[in-house]
């Protein structure tokens, strides 16, 4: 049945969505607001030293009070910053998704296993891609290091600037989290540049925007790392980074810290439909545990072509091409042609990080690893229909295979077995497994 | 009485150790820490390996044919080594254990075998890499590795090169890190990679491609370790150690003419030692 089973296509995807989204830099706040950085997301593309890298945020509060400092490794221009389409972030998580599929037992009663397809087909709407009717180009005024690009006031400083960001960010009244200078002078002495982006109000009323789009800013670089310092400073606790790497060879991995593959092609009882979010917000909590809180998670490692089950349709050239992958499409490439080999291969790496635990920037290396590798799980449904034979081995059958499922379940989740054998409709209609221990019913 | 002698004997041969050593670090990688090694990989290394000491044991006209080496490059080969293709397996072991009897100098080859197979493959092809950072930082398991690794090198009596590399490159770090008023948890971070570990015991301490004289050890210790450093901190690249240990290793012959040594044998320590077990019993 197993083996059948995976031949089959999906039958249903369910999606778990990163919500909280912010920049890899630090927040500055004007006045008291409670600002601070939980979770990013961070398209890296990278061949040879050519870097481009789009974050994407869903900061909450008044934009007026928004500015960010993101360090790059390396000096850069101002053609080298560019403002994104959040949409095609979006569509990128959404595709690289851990993805819950759906198989139903074929009738005991048949002779040969068959399978039907859940009515349920409806793979949720990968997010509609709006045409940014935006330009690639700057729109700002010069002056010195300082323009404006899509929403945002851009402030470049160079190299004799090393006291001057923190002077610059002091004197406009923005309010610095603790520990701030030492890793900004510690970054420019390592050969890095800032720029500080903030919202310009006037230009943004009049894009009409109602959200922060993504900023994109490419460089070039011997240094394939991400850095992840500064954004621990004003950071309550740990914080989620998603970082989707866009690569030509193969499978991206960070060199200084462990990349672990997170559990994937489980068996997981019904009800985990309705609570996938729970389900993986919770899992990947325990593996967090148990790699001493010291690993970044692979959750997706794919060749762009295609997938399988495909939680949303792989991106289009354009989209590839606007998140700054520089090696396909372009201008020679003709716009009828039907999706070409893409020749880019996606690796969507989690970390839940901190200081203590993530004292050093995050280090990677392209590997030359093609396998694919997907976070999927899965739900069995029992057969259901009349029964026109015996069916009482089936039953066992089934009744076995839940119990199953409910310990891996609570091994992964941590859940309690006893809440999660109450959610599972047993064929007999009872909460425990046959072979419960006798006492455990003594005193209960 | 002879056959404990013989047993002792065998015994004091450090390579024995090494294998053993080397063997429980592999499972503890494909068990604890899913290596993703595939079994085939390793045999594939293990039995060319074994097959290429072999032809160059009977080209070469040695005496006798030695097992403990090539198994020895070739577990080090399986720890450090990750390819997608089994071709690249059996490359890698034939590079290595090729180059020993290839490429020599005055009696002594001049890489270490799985290091010149790893840098040789990760320059030539995508299809090699080395995963440093899959051995993560574990503070206790990176204590464990190194003490066990000592164990190997005291018994090999020619600890210095390691202490050497690592006290260096480890100084080295943490210059860095109070030059940039960085916290001193980023070069605890840096120096507690079991890959650095491995590399520090089981690689650069091979006693047959290091210089004949403690002196010149630890000079070339110290060669290693800034090459290390400027690969990794200065140009940003992995694995500097690997490379460096590579750049280096030419310029052993030149340290040996300077402060002439005796060639390392194996079995040496081991017979000089043994003579004396013999008085007392």
């Amino acid at each position: 049945m197993r083996i059948i089973a995976t031949l089959l296509a999906a039958a249903l995807t369910v999606i778990v969505t990163t919500t909280a989204q912010a920049f890899c830099g630090f927040y500055v706040a004007r006045a008291d607001t409670s600002l601070f950085n939980k979770a990013s997301q961070v398209v890296l593309v990278r061949d040879d030293d050519r870097t481009v890298i789009t974050m994407a945020n869903d900061f909450e509060g008044d934009v007026k009070d928004f500015a960010v400092v993101i360090p790059v490794p390396t000096k850069i221009e101002r053609e080298q910053i560019n403002v994104g389409d959040r949409a095609i972030v979006q569509h990128l998580d959404a595709y690289t998704a851990p993805r819950l599929v759906e198989y139903h037992d074929p009738d005991p009663c048949m002779r040969h296993d068959r399978y039907k397809m859940s009515a349920d087909n409806a793979f949720p709407e990968a997010a509609i891609l709006e045409k940014s009717r935006e330009s690639a180009r700057s729109l700002g005024v010069v002056i010195e290091a300082s323009y404006t690009v899509g929403e945002y006031d851009i402030l470049i400083l160079s190299a004799e600037d090393s006291g001057g960001l923190i002077a610059w960010l002091k004197k406009n009244e923005y309010r610095l989290p603790h520990g701030a200078e030492k890793v900004v002078d510690s970054y420019l002495k390592q050969d890095m540049r800032f720029f500080v982006a903030k919202v310009n109000i006037e230009a943004q009323s009049k894009l009409g925007y109602q959200y922060l789009r993504p900023l994109q800013v490419a460089y070039e670089s011997n240094r394939f790392m991400l850095p992840i310092r500064l954004g621990t400073l004003n950071a309550k606790g740990k914080q989620e980074l998603y970082v989707y790497a866009l690569t030509r060879s193969g499978r991206v991995e960070t060199t200084n810290y462990r990349t672990v593959k997170m559990p994937s092609d489980v068996d997981v009882p019904e009800f985990v439909q309705g609570e996938f979010a729970e389900f993986y917000r919770d899992m990947f909590s325990q593996q967090v545990v148990a790699e001493n809180e010291r690993a970044v998670f692979l959750e997706y490692a794919w060749d762009m072509n295609w997938c399988d089950p495909c939680a949303a349709d792989p991106l289009s050239q354009q989209e590839l091409r606007s998140l700054g992958v520089f090696w396909v499409g372009g201008k020679g490439a003709s716009k009828i042609a039907p999706m070409p080999a893409q020749d880019v291969f996606v690796t969507r790496l989690h970390v839940r990080y901190d200081n203590e635990h993530f004292p050093e920037d995050l280090m990677f290396q392209e590997t030359g690893d093609r396998q694919n590798y997907q976070g999927r799980y899965v739900i069995r449904r029992p057969w259901k229909g009349e029964a026109s034979c015996d069916i009482s081995d089936y039953q066992a059958d089934v009744r076995k295979r839940q119990e199953r499922e409910a310990q891996q379940l609570a091994n992964l989740t941590g859940w309690s077995i006893e809440d999660i054998r109450k959610k599972i409709p047993f064929p007999d209609g009872t909460n425990g497994p046959d072979d419960e221990p006798w006492w455990k019913r003594i005193w209960s | 009485m002879k056959m404990f002698n013989r047993f002792a004997q065998t015994l004091r041969d450090p390579r024995y150790y090494q294998i053993i050593v080397l063997s429980l670090l592999l499972i503890y990688g494909i068990t604890a820490l899913d290596f993703g090694i595939r079994w085939q990989n390793a045999l594939v290394i293990v039995l060319t390996a074994l097959g290429i000491q072999f032809l160059g044991t009977h080209y070469s006209r040695l005496p006798r044919f030695d097992p403990l080496s090539p198994l020895i490059t070739s577990l080090s080969l399986t720890l450090l080594l990750r390819t997608d293709d089994v071709m690249f397996a059996a490359l890698a072991a034939s590079l290595a254990i090729g180059s020993k009897f290839l490429i020599r100098f005055r009696d002594k080859h001049i890489f270490n075998p799985a290091n010149f197979a790893l840098v040789t493959l990760m320059l030539l092809s995508d299809h090699t890499w080395v995963s440093s950072g899959q051995w993560g930082s574990a503070a206790i398991g990176a204590f464990v590795l190194a003490c066990l690794g000592f164990l190997v090198l005291t018994r090999a009596r020619r600890a210095e090169t390691t202490i050497a590399f690592i006290a260096l490159y480890g100084a080295m770090l943490f210059a860095r890190a109070i030059w940039l008023d960085d916290p001193l948890s980023i070069p605890l971070h840096q120096v507690q990679n079991g890959a650095l570990l491995i590399f520090a015991f089981f690689m650069i301490s091979d006693p047959k491609t290091t210089p004949n004289t403690a002196g010149g050890r630890i000079l070339f210790a110290a060669l290693v370790a800034s090459v290390a450093y400027t690969i990794q901190f200065i140009y940003y690249q992995p694995n500097g150690p690997i490379l460096a240990l590579i750049i280096s290793a030419p310029l052993v012959p030149l340290i040996d003419a300077l402060l002439e040594g005796r060639i390392y044998r194996w079995e040496q320590p081991a017979e000089q030692k043994l003579s004396r077990i013999k008085g007392v019993f």
